[in-house]
């Protein structure tokens, strides 16, 4: 889809379409939504991490005056689960309870108060069993039983063991050899709404209205627990208060008002209190990494071993897609030629993990750009040079069969290093600086349901002038509605203004897979290209017939179509074609290579970063006050620069939160901290100045040349404050968050003459299954055949 | 004991001044303001992320300064004059800060923007061309996840600077 021609609005800093409805409060959001006659919803909660449910009594509940229904898990007995494998949830649980949080039962009542009262009145009777919290109790024999009945050995989840390519031969081939142990620890996404739902039941019909990521999975999750088919719901995403990942699965409270608004006849609303919603949670899995990686004495890589063990809290999730994520994309940002994978996720009792931004892979990135800086400072090699020997190059693919396209990795590092001037930076006690590249997916090559559908599809209506395009993909506040109405406007020689948009709406909109993964942008843009170029086919024909001219005389530009302004030449279209509409879509390319699990980590096209922090770190305190970060990021081409700034710095923000202060613990089943006072997170006041340069490489497939811009820049921000805080006082804090204790117990040590270092020791035993070895595919990407499964 | 709770709530008749227009309400007196504002007079503009006291999202302006509305009850605010977000534009002109938020991208899913709008409304009423570090200090309270708010304090600048 590359294009040399000049952009009419493709490329501009326009502000977003929906700007002005944000800017005056008008947006509606999910809880801003009271039909007439709404009942509130509540729902009773698991007190216990682990515990079996001997009875429910809900009689004292049904009698409050007030209350219109309670139901218990007995009303909504069928299981789901965001992924086809793991259909493991219910929307109430009746059986067993698996974390603190768990929904139990739900009340609808004419006022919220009623119902919270109603949710104390019900009586639960336990059977309380051991929880199991941690990796390690994980891996052992439960004391009293399993928290699920799949999955194994004991409460493992998943285990995984790949290896491409001879990695003994290229241990053997070193010069030398490193081992690490780092651990990541969990976070949650903290977005600033809370989830809300609202649901009708009209002419037996459902209507929806969630702060949802993916309007087509709670569509998919509301027709199998209700039993109802797919043609009586209608989902509809309501204005979006942030998701992060973190409102992508289907949740229990979505489903249940559903039911309620069945039982009841009256529309049911549910909204999240800032505790559920930390309970809520399928944040960043805590990871445990093991990683063993082998070098020539010039700093070349021959071959790296990486082990990861997933606190995967009590469900499956996304989980299986995490563990494998957690080995993906090692390989994207530098050349390993033979590469081995292990993986494994527990269950433990806790809130389930899912997706947040980055799904996976900050966690390995973290481990992998440390492991490397380490190798680099024993061989004594410059840890950007050491990288950069090593960075992958564009139109290759990987070890194991990721096909890389585009690829600014080199031009990202040039533009950082010069901004920070990070090779003649400044030394002084207690002063540093860090560097860190790190690479995202471009939207997952495949879908989490296995079928042969497009991925995205766009729909473009115009009648008498006006265009609307329509499309399932839902802006969380990234700016997929401003996108997709400069992609449509670009074609149709139009403003973003000029383009009615319909999206997030299973009734009246095709389908798109939704906001996760990075993938609106490239496949929805892609398939808004199609759909646009159709419709600019029409309407230039009919110009061109007007005018007696051939259709390549017709300049489509500055709201015209040739002679005719594009309301004109729509009546004309009309005339000729009948009906105008238009339909596009977007299927990604087949590029899984053959192997079981390769359906994680392929992705039309990869996005890469790279960023320099600038810290001081006072030795006595342990305190890091970070300076300034430079992130240039490779969006392929900015489609809105001020979009891609904002997603860019938004990531860095992130990350910058993760890396120093933004931890999910636990303490006896209780979440440590649930609420934003005690959870913390970066405030105007912690935030540095974050200067970001945008890199263009024109990707062959996105659109216009675009890919990601809203996860990949989080992920080199934690090893590079890591770096930046050895460089500072030279020791390694190697796990996140970077605390002031961690800092000063790693000064401390390394004052009594140990290693100053703060760290997990060691990795457990874990039973991984026998490695299955995957033969590379051939290098360069000209001979490398597309992959078939 | 919240069920005995339920059967006596007390309620008042306050009259509120909400963007300028008086309203009188039948209210439980245990309501909060936020409440009262999005639930019994339809302003949903204002938003809240935590009904606690903690995110700054429900900030709306007592009397030109910023409040928290989850924290405060309609019967200490007769006579007093409230705004939301909604009195910020005249008509359908925007006001100064709303452009530059508009034109600067400073919201993304704009859950935070009412509160972070009239938190910057009343510094810039007493401080009209504060520095970076003066914003950052009068909006310490507000979280933001979206923007890392540097598109929030590109777009307070700009605003000072049209406004000044
Ligand atoms: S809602 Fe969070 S401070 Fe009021
Ligand atoms: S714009 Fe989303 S929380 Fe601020």
């Amino acid at each position: 889809m590359t294009t040399t021609r000049e952009f009419g609005v493709v490329g501009k800093p326009l502000a977003r379409v929906d700007a002005v409805t944000k800017v005056t409060g008008r947006a509606i959001y999910a809880d801003d939504m009271l039909l007439p006659r709404t009942l509130h919803c509540r729902i009773l909660r698991s007190p216990h991490p682990h515990a079996r449910i001997l009875s429910i009594d809900t009689s004292a509940a049904r009698r409050i005056p007030g209350v219109q229904a309670v139901i218990t898990g007995a009303d909504l007995p069928i299981k789901f689960g965001i992924l086809p494998v793991t259909q493991d949830e219910r929307a109430l649980e009746h059986e067993k309870v698996r974390y603190v949080g768990d929904p139990i039962a739900a009340v609808a009542a004419i006022e919220e108060e009623i119902a919270a009262a109603a949710i104390d009145a019900i009586s639960v009777e336990y059977e309380v069993l051991d929880p199991v919290m941690s990796i390690e109790d994980a891996l052992a024999a439960p004391r009293d039983e399993r928290i699920q009945d799949y999955g194994g050995p004991n409460n493992i989840h998943k285990l995984v063991a790949l290896e491409f390519g001879d990695v003994d031969a290229g241990f053997e081939r070193a010069d030398h050899i490193r081992e690490d142990v780092f651990f990541f620890q969990g976070n949650t996404h903290l977005p600033m709404e809370q989830h809300s739902a609202i649901a009708t039941y009209v002419d037996g019909r459902i209507t929806l209205w969630s702060s949802t990521q993916v309007v087509h999975y709670v569509h998919r999750a509301l027709a199998k627990v209700l039993e109802l088919p797919m043609n009586r719901i209608r989902v509809i995403g309501a204005a979006h208060g942030g998701g992060f990942g973190g409102k992508t699965d289907p949740f229990a409270h979505e489903i249940i008002v559903c039911k309620l608004a069945m039982m009841t006849g009256r529309p049911v609303k549910c909204t999240l209190t800032r505790e559920e919603v930390f309970y809520a949670h399928r944040g960043r899995h805590p990871v445990l990494m093991w990683v063993r990686t082998g070098a020539t004495r010039d700093g070349q890589i021959t071959a790296m071993h990486f082990r990861t063990a997933l606190d995967g809290g009590a469900y499956g999730s996304y989980g299986v897609a995490s563990t494998f994520y957690t080995g993906a994309l090692q390989t994207v940002t530098y050349d390993i030629p033979a590469y081995r994978f292990e993986g494994c996720r527990v269950f433990t009792n806790k809130p389930p993990c899912g997706p947040k931004r980055g799904h996976g892979t900050p966690q390995p990135r973290f481990a992998l750009e440390l492991n490397l800086e380490k190798i680099s400072h024993e061989l004594g090699i410059d840890p950007v040079d050491l990288k950069q020997r090593n960075f992958v190059k564009p139109m290759t693919r990987t070890v194991n069969w990721l096909r890389v396209t585009s690829c600014g990795l080199d031009e990202c590092t040039e533009r950082v290093m010069t901004a920070s001037n990070y090779r003649r930076r400044e030394r002084r006690p207690g002063h540093g600086m860090g560097f860190a590249i790190s690479s995202y997916l471009s939207g997952a090559g495949t879908a989490i349901y296995w079928n042969d559908m497009p991925h995205s599809e766009v729909q473009i209506k115009v009648d008498r002038g006006g265009v609307t395009a329509y499309c399932g993909a839902m802006d969380i506040g990234q700016g997929s509605d401003s996108v997709l109405a400069m992609i449509v406007a670009e074609e149709l020689g139009l403003q973003p203004a000029d383009v009615r948009l319909v999206t997030a709406d299973t009734d009246t909109t095709p389908i798109d897979l939704g906001s996760y993964s990075s993938r609106v942008t490239f496949m929805a843009g892609n398939a808004a290209i199609e759909a646009a170029r159709k419709m600019r086919g029409m309407v230039v024909e009919a110009a061109a017939a007007k005018m007696g001219c051939d259709t390549s005389a017709v300049e489509v530009r500055g709201g015209r179509i040739g002679d005719f302004t594009f309301e004109e030449a729509s009546v004309l279209a009309e005339a000729r074609f009948g009906t105008l509409t238009s339909a596009g879509s977007y299927t990604p390319p087949k590029l899984a290579g053959p192997y079981k699990g390769s359906g994680v980590g392929p992705s039309p096209a990869y996005s890469y970063s790279a960023c320099v922090v600038d810290l001081d770190a006072d030795a006595r305190t342990g305190l890091v006050h970070v300076n300034k970060i430079w992130i240039a990021h490779d969006v392929g081409r900015a489609i809105n620069p001020l979009l891609v700034e904002g997603q860019v710095e938004g990531s860095v923000y992130m990350g910058l939160g993760e890396a120093l202060m933004e931890e999910q613990a636990f303490r006896k089943g209780l979440h440590k901290w649930p609420s934003m006072l005690e959870y913390k997170s970066p405030t105007f006041v912690d935030m540095p100045e974050v200067e970001t340069f945008i890199v263009e490489t024109d990707d062959p497939e996105g659109p216009y040349g675009a890919k990601e811009a809203g996860q990949g820049p989080l992920l080199p921000v934690p090893p590079a404050v890591c770096s930046a805080v050895y460089d500072a006082l030279g020791v390694w804090i190697d796990e996140v968050p970077v605390t002031p204790e961690k800092i000063v117990e790693a000064l401390r040590r390394k004052e009594k003459g140990e290693p100053g270092r703060f760290g997990p020791t060691r990795f457990p035993a874990i039973p991984y299954p026998p490695t299955i070895k995957v033969e590379p595919p051939p290098r360069d990407l000209p001979s490398a055949a597309p992959a078939a499964i | 004991m919240k069920q005995e709770v339920l059967r006596e709530v007390q309620r008042v008749v306050l009259n509120l001044d909400v963007n300028g227009e008086r309203a009188e309400l039948l209210l439980p007196v245990h309501k909060t303001l936020l409440e009262v504002l999005r639930e019994d007079m339809q302003l949903t503009g204002t938003k809240h992320g935590c009904e606690l006291g903690e995110c700054g999202t429900c900030t709306v302006l007592v009397d030109g300064r910023p409040e928290l509305s989850c924290l405060l009850l309609p019967i200490q605010l007769e006579g007093r004059a409230i705004t939301t977000v909604e009195g910020l534009a005249s008509g359908s002109e925007l006001h100064p800060l709303q452009q530059a938020f508009a034109e600067t991208g400073a919201a993304q899913c704009g859950y935070c923007t009412p509160g972070i709008l009239l938190a910057a409304k009343s510094l810039l009423e007493s401080n009209a061309r504060p520095s970076r570090d003066e914003i950052r200090e009068a909006l310490a309270g507000n979280l933001c996840r979206c923007t890392g708010y540097a598109k929030i304090l590109d777009a307070i600048e700009l605003a000072a600077g049209r406004m000044a």
